[in-house]
């Protein structure tokens, strides 16, 4: 069965089908990564353009590689010292890039719900790379990928989001797709970094770390934003770190293997410590390498779903 | 809609009366061991061979062939399966979205010679994809091809090393194989044309 929707806006409300397509699909791609010829046919043809009107350089070489990897033609495009600087609007640059026949658009945005805006003024599908503190589902989906990868499934597992959860997109679409594919979410973090009513979502909130370390099977680590807030959603970083870091000592404690997630880039020794980043129940790296073949099976479910 | 790439996916799901059973239980072994005897002698030996089937029945054919040459040959061959879903060229405009189902091949292909098996030859695309699959995954030595039925009418210029049995269909006709591990029997079914609704 085809997937629901012709956009990839976000996970939440997505089909626990649709989400099992994408999965299994990229498990196949995940084969194709390791071959000595790293690409496949399947979108020759078809143009792809990556609108990355927030600065970002994992994700947009990581739909770059996927886009070239199935054969598709890349148009690159970058905010700054582009027409955007002019004044141009959303849906002027949008129906521009798409007055030269493209495909398929991979948006990432500053304001929530700009690629939902986009869905309704282009015919070419959309791809949402990050808008806002609102969704970035395929970081959401390659996180889900990575987990069955390593414990062989997502139902019935317990997955602890740590960090600054009211402005993660990664912790909105982690939370949305993992509930709906049977597991267990709670955040953890400081107070200030905890959106009011989140509970309503079917998620734990823990303030400290210890509680929940314990019972959970993964950890999702976020990023903290340093130089956006220090000082002021919370006191320093060493502060942070005693509070929340994810040491050794504290995994030790909690006296199970715990996989542990990051979506990069990590600030070692804040909210990680440098040996556990390193370490091998770390699957950072397979995120980052997962995170390709995801999202050739997203432009793959996408592109052929006619 | 017809379908230049076999039978299988669309129109089983339709109503097709049986016209005749060309290969019974018994007849499938003894093709199966044939095919096997050729691919040896053809190769004096086993050594260079590997064998990948192609997904799904020729898959389970392939592990067949396998078989019966390591029996004869007291050896061990390495065996691999295609999805050749990514290579198709008709992906991009089909009405129903086929399911990947994985290439699972964990052996070099380069200087070997390859053994590509699947259940039916017709209008060869389903080869010319396999081909070019095959070719970006190594450098085989020779590939050559072997079918447990050719149906005939090729659209590419493409022919099978080794037949099991060649069966003159009309295109409105199909062929159905099937297999114990998936459906339960080995059998190879001439089936009528579709019936009007």
């Amino acid at each position: 069965m085809p997937l629901q929707s012709r956009h990839l806006l976000g996970l939440e409300g997505m089909r626990r089908d649709d989400i099992q397509l994408i999965l299994d699909t990229a498990v196949s791609f995940r084969e194709v990564l390791d071959r000595p010829i790293k690409k496949v046919p399947p979108l020759q043809g078809k143009t792809i353009a990556n609108l990355f009107f927030e600065n970002s350089t994992r994700t947009r070489l990581s739909f770059e590689l996927a886009e070239r990897r199935l054969s598709a033609d890349v148009l690159g495009f970058a905010a700054t010292g582009s027409s955007v600087s002019k004044g141009e609007t959303l849906k002027d640059t949008a129906r521009n890039i798409e007055a030269m026949k493209v495909d398929m658009v991979v948006m990432r945005h500053s304001a929530s719900g700009a690629p939902h805006y986009l869905s309704r003024v282009i015919d070419a599908n959309v791809i949402n790379a990050g808008d806002g503190t609102h969704e970035h589902p395929t970081q959401g989906l390659l996180d889900m990928f990575t987990i069955r990868e390593r414990l062989g499934r997502l139902e019935g597992l317990h997955v602890c989001i740590v960090g600054d959860i009211a402005h993660s997109r990664v912790a909105r679409s982690n939370i949305f797709g993992l509930l709906t594919m049977g597991a267990k979410v709670s955040v953890c973090g400081p107070a200030t970094m905890i959106p009011r009513e989140i509970e309503r979502l079917g998620v734990a909130v823990h303030h400290h770390i210890d509680d929940v370390l314990p019972h959970v099977h993964a950890l999702n680590v976020l990023r903290i934003q340093l130089e956006r807030d220090a000082g002021r959603l919370f006191p320093g970083t060493r502060e942070y770190h005693l509070q929340y870091g994810i040491t050794r000592a504290r995994l030790e404690k909690a006296g199970r293997e715990i996989t542990i997630l990051h979506p990069g880039p990590i600030n070692r020794d804040v909210e990680i410590s440098a040996d556990v980043a390193d370490a091998e129940q770390s699957v950072i790296l397979q995120q980052v390498l997962n995170g390709v073949a995801i999202r050739m099976a997203v432009l793959y479910l996408l592109s052929t779903r006619n | 809609m017809f379908s230049a790439f076999g039978d299988r996916n669309k129109t089983e799901l339709r109503m097709r009366k049986l016209k005749a059973q060309i290969i019974d239980d018994a007849g499938f072994d003894r093709t199966v061991t044939r095919l096997a005897h050729e691919i040896l002698e053809r190769n004096k030996g086993a050594a260079s061979i590997v064998i990948v089937g192609i997904r799904t029945r020729g898959e389970f054919i392939a592990r067949r062939i396998a078989k019966t040459i390591e029996q004869v040959e007291n050896v061990t061959l390495p065996i691999g399966s295609l999805d050749i879903t990514l290579y198709r060229d008709d992906l991009l405009g089909k009405l129903e979205q086929p399911q990947l189902k994985g290439t699972d091949i964990l052996f070099d292909l380069t200087g070997k010679d390859v053994i590509l098996i699947d259940d039916v030859l017709y209008t060869g695309r389903t080869i010319r994809a396999a081909l070019d699959e095959l070719i970006d995954l190594g450098r085989p030595r020779t590939i050559q091809l072997a079918v447990l039925v050719d149906r005939g009418h090729r659209q590419l210029p493409i022919r099978a090393d080794y037949v099991g049995k060649n069966i003159p269909t009309m295109a409105s006709e199909s062929i159905r194989v099937h297999v114990r591990e998936v459906d339960g029997e080995d059998a190879v079914l001439l089936m009528h044309p579709e019936e009007d609704d």
